[in-house]
């Protein structure tokens, strides 16, 4: 079982590029040890700025630094980062460009039992809704790692969904990696899911089972949100009769309701949306809550033969 | 009079204009602010048209930034556009002269118009100096309603901590909000203590539409080698025109053709004197 968690793999690889690049520039709000960031702040303090639990005031500073040429990776938990400094990251990053890849730790559930203040179920609606700012959830640590290589080549702004704990490795590091690119882990020709970030080893599971029981399913990774990939949702749908998706969400503006309206405009299919209630969550871990609301893989093959 | 003074009552006839022809803007701000851009583009910062893209430029930073009517005046007199294409297109449609400071006009370093976004980007921007070992400068001016947004209090806080003596900040203490008298609205009262309690260094100036006064202040700050400075400058709101000044309604009114003609005239009159 892998033990390297997708946040150590940001810090990795930016330590590494960090080695020659000067301009790589770390900020946090006292979430260095929650994002794994401490090796990067002890080997580059000069290229490591702390400004405190002030989530605002972390987004405006890293625009700042953005704007005289830094490549900002701002790291906090998703949960603050994407609605304590949300208006931060419209103004100061989104619309105006700023080359600042705010990195979500510990995004949807991870917390737990911490409760609904750290849960992140909004990160994709609110920071996708943003004009100019793109939203990406890895999975696992070779598809974490090659996401900010790309990402370190340009100078947009960015959302990166991080989880907290290391998840089963889905890829290795061979991984032909395209950037706005989803990518299709199995193909199937009765049932299509979609799935990203974290649930996507569920998802996968999910896919084998039904696979096993005689029903023909794809899996597609969509961990790019926004810019969607509607071509290849559209190629791997085309000949399925249902595209379910999984995601570690609400219910509005994140994987399932995207997939809805790119469906409806050029394909319209049957689709299951799997994802997160609009209520205050149960208490439990994030496992704990996967199961309970049918996000681990025998929740997701339950509801798929449910419908077909 | 001496040539900053005359330059700043030049560009407050170039705002009446504006606001004149675009009926939008906020001139009472811009009237209280204008001596301080006058002094910081025309005499203390190191930018200009020629040099923008030189990456040891000074930094400006409008985080009250409905006050772009007078910026954009001023960077229009600085070389950065025709002053006339700001003038007589400011708010109309299409035009990139919209009420808010973008980048998408020349000599704009960063978007804003919403509040209490400039000293947290000013501090990323001075931190970048200090990381690049440069020596330029970075200046914000900030409304005094603007400080009642708490994201202010983290920036200073962050600025104090990392004695930032590259980041000079003036507040346009004009007194008057769009609700009425500042002190009413929610007092910002004793911001001297304030800043310094975040390890600021504090300079007042008394008369904050002195541009004399202003430019002595802004040499003093340079002067600041562990601290952060913030001049914080008493201004009266829609100085120079009679009927504007200290009204809170002028926050964001617009001109008759009576009012026009008058303001234009009563600036004149000063301009008049030697």
């Amino acid at each position: 079982m892998n033990k390297i968690s997708n946040r150590q793999a940001i810090c990795d690889v930016l330590m590494e590029h960090a080695k020659n690049d000067k301009d790589i520039v770390v900020a946090c709000s006292d979430s260095r040890g929650s994002a794994s960031l401490i090796p990067f702040a002890d080997a580059y303090p000069d290229q490591f700025v702390e400004v405190g639990i002030a989530e605002q005031n972390l987004v405006g500073v890293s625009a700042g630094l953005a704007s005289c040429g830094k490549k900002v990776f701002c790291a906090s938990p998703a949960a603050f980062l994407t609605t304590r400094s949300y208006e931060q990251a419209k103004v100061d990053v989104a619309y105006s460009s700023t080359n600042v890849k705010l990195v979500g730790i510990s995004g949807g559930v991870s917390y737990g039992a911490l409760g609904m203040t750290h849960h992140s179920t909004q990160d994709f609606a609110a920071m996708s809704s943003l004009t100019g700012m793109r939203v990406y959830d890895p999975c696992d640590r070779f598809q974490t790692t090659k996401l900010i290589e790309c990402l370190l080549k340009d100078k947009e702004p960015a959302y990166i969904r991080v989880s907290r704990n290391a998840t089963e490795d889905i890829y290795d590091e061979y991984l032909d990696f395209k950037l706005n690119k989803a990518n299709s882990i199995f193909e199937g020709n009765q049932v299509l899911i979609v799935s990203c970030g974290e649930l996507l080893v569920y998802a996968k599971r999910a896919a084998e089972i039904l696979n096993e029981r005689g029903i023909s399913t794809g899996l597609l990774d969509m961990y790019c949100i926004k810019p969607f990939d509607t071509e290849s949702l559209l190629e791997k749908a085309k000949n399925v009769s249902l595209v379910v998706t999984v995601e570690e969400h609400g219910p509005y503006g994140g994987l399932g309701a995207i997939t809805a309206k790119e469906l409806s405009t050029h394909l319209p299919k049957k689709l299951l949306t799997l994802n997160l209630p609009d209520e205050h969550l149960m208490t439990g871990t994030n496992k704990e809550m996967f199961a309970y609301y049918g996000l681990d893989d025998k929740g997701i093959v339950k509801s798929i033969e449910e419908v077909l | 009079m001496d040539k900053l003074t005359r330059k700043a009552y030049e560009l407050r006839k170039d705002i009446i204009e504006m606001i004149y022809k675009s009926k939008a803007g906020h001139v009472g701000g811009d009237l209280s602010v204008i001596d301080i851009l006058t002094v910081l583009y025309f005499d203390q910062m190191n930018v200009s048209p020629e040099n923008f893209k030189d990456s040891n430029r000074d930094r400006f930073l409008l985080s009250k930034g409905h006050c772009a009517d007078a910026l954009f005046c001023v960077l229009g007199e600085k070389g950065f556009y025709p002053k006339q294409e700001a003038i007589t297109t400011f708010s109309k449609y299409g035009s990139k002269f919209i009420g808010h400071p973008n980048t998408e006009i020349n000599g704009i370093e960063i978007n804003s118009g919403s509040l209490g976004h400039g000293l947290s980007i000013a501090v990323g921007m001075s931190l970048a100096a200090k990381m690049d070992k440069k020596d330029y400068r970075t200046y914000v001016v900030i409304g005094d309603g603007e400080m009642a947004e708490g994201s202010n209090y983290e920036a200073m806080m962050a600025a104090g901590h990392y004695k930032l003596n590259n980041l000079c900040a003036t507040v346009d203490l004009n007194g008057l909000q769009i609700s009425g008298s500042t002190e009413d609205v929610m007092s910002s009262s004793d911001l001297a203590e304030k800043f310094k309690s975040f390890k600021w260094n504090v300079i007042e100036v008394q008369d904050g539409n002195h541009c004399m006064a202003l430019k002595e202040a802004y040499e003093l700050a340079k002067k600041c080698t562990d601290k952060p400075t913030v001049i914080l400058a008493h201004t009266t709101k829609g100085k120079g025109v009679s009927f504007m000044e200290n009204q809170a309604k002028w926050h964001h009114g617009v001109l008759d053709e009576t009012q026009y003609l008058q303001a234009i005239k009563e600036i004149d009159e000063v301009l008049a004197h030697e």
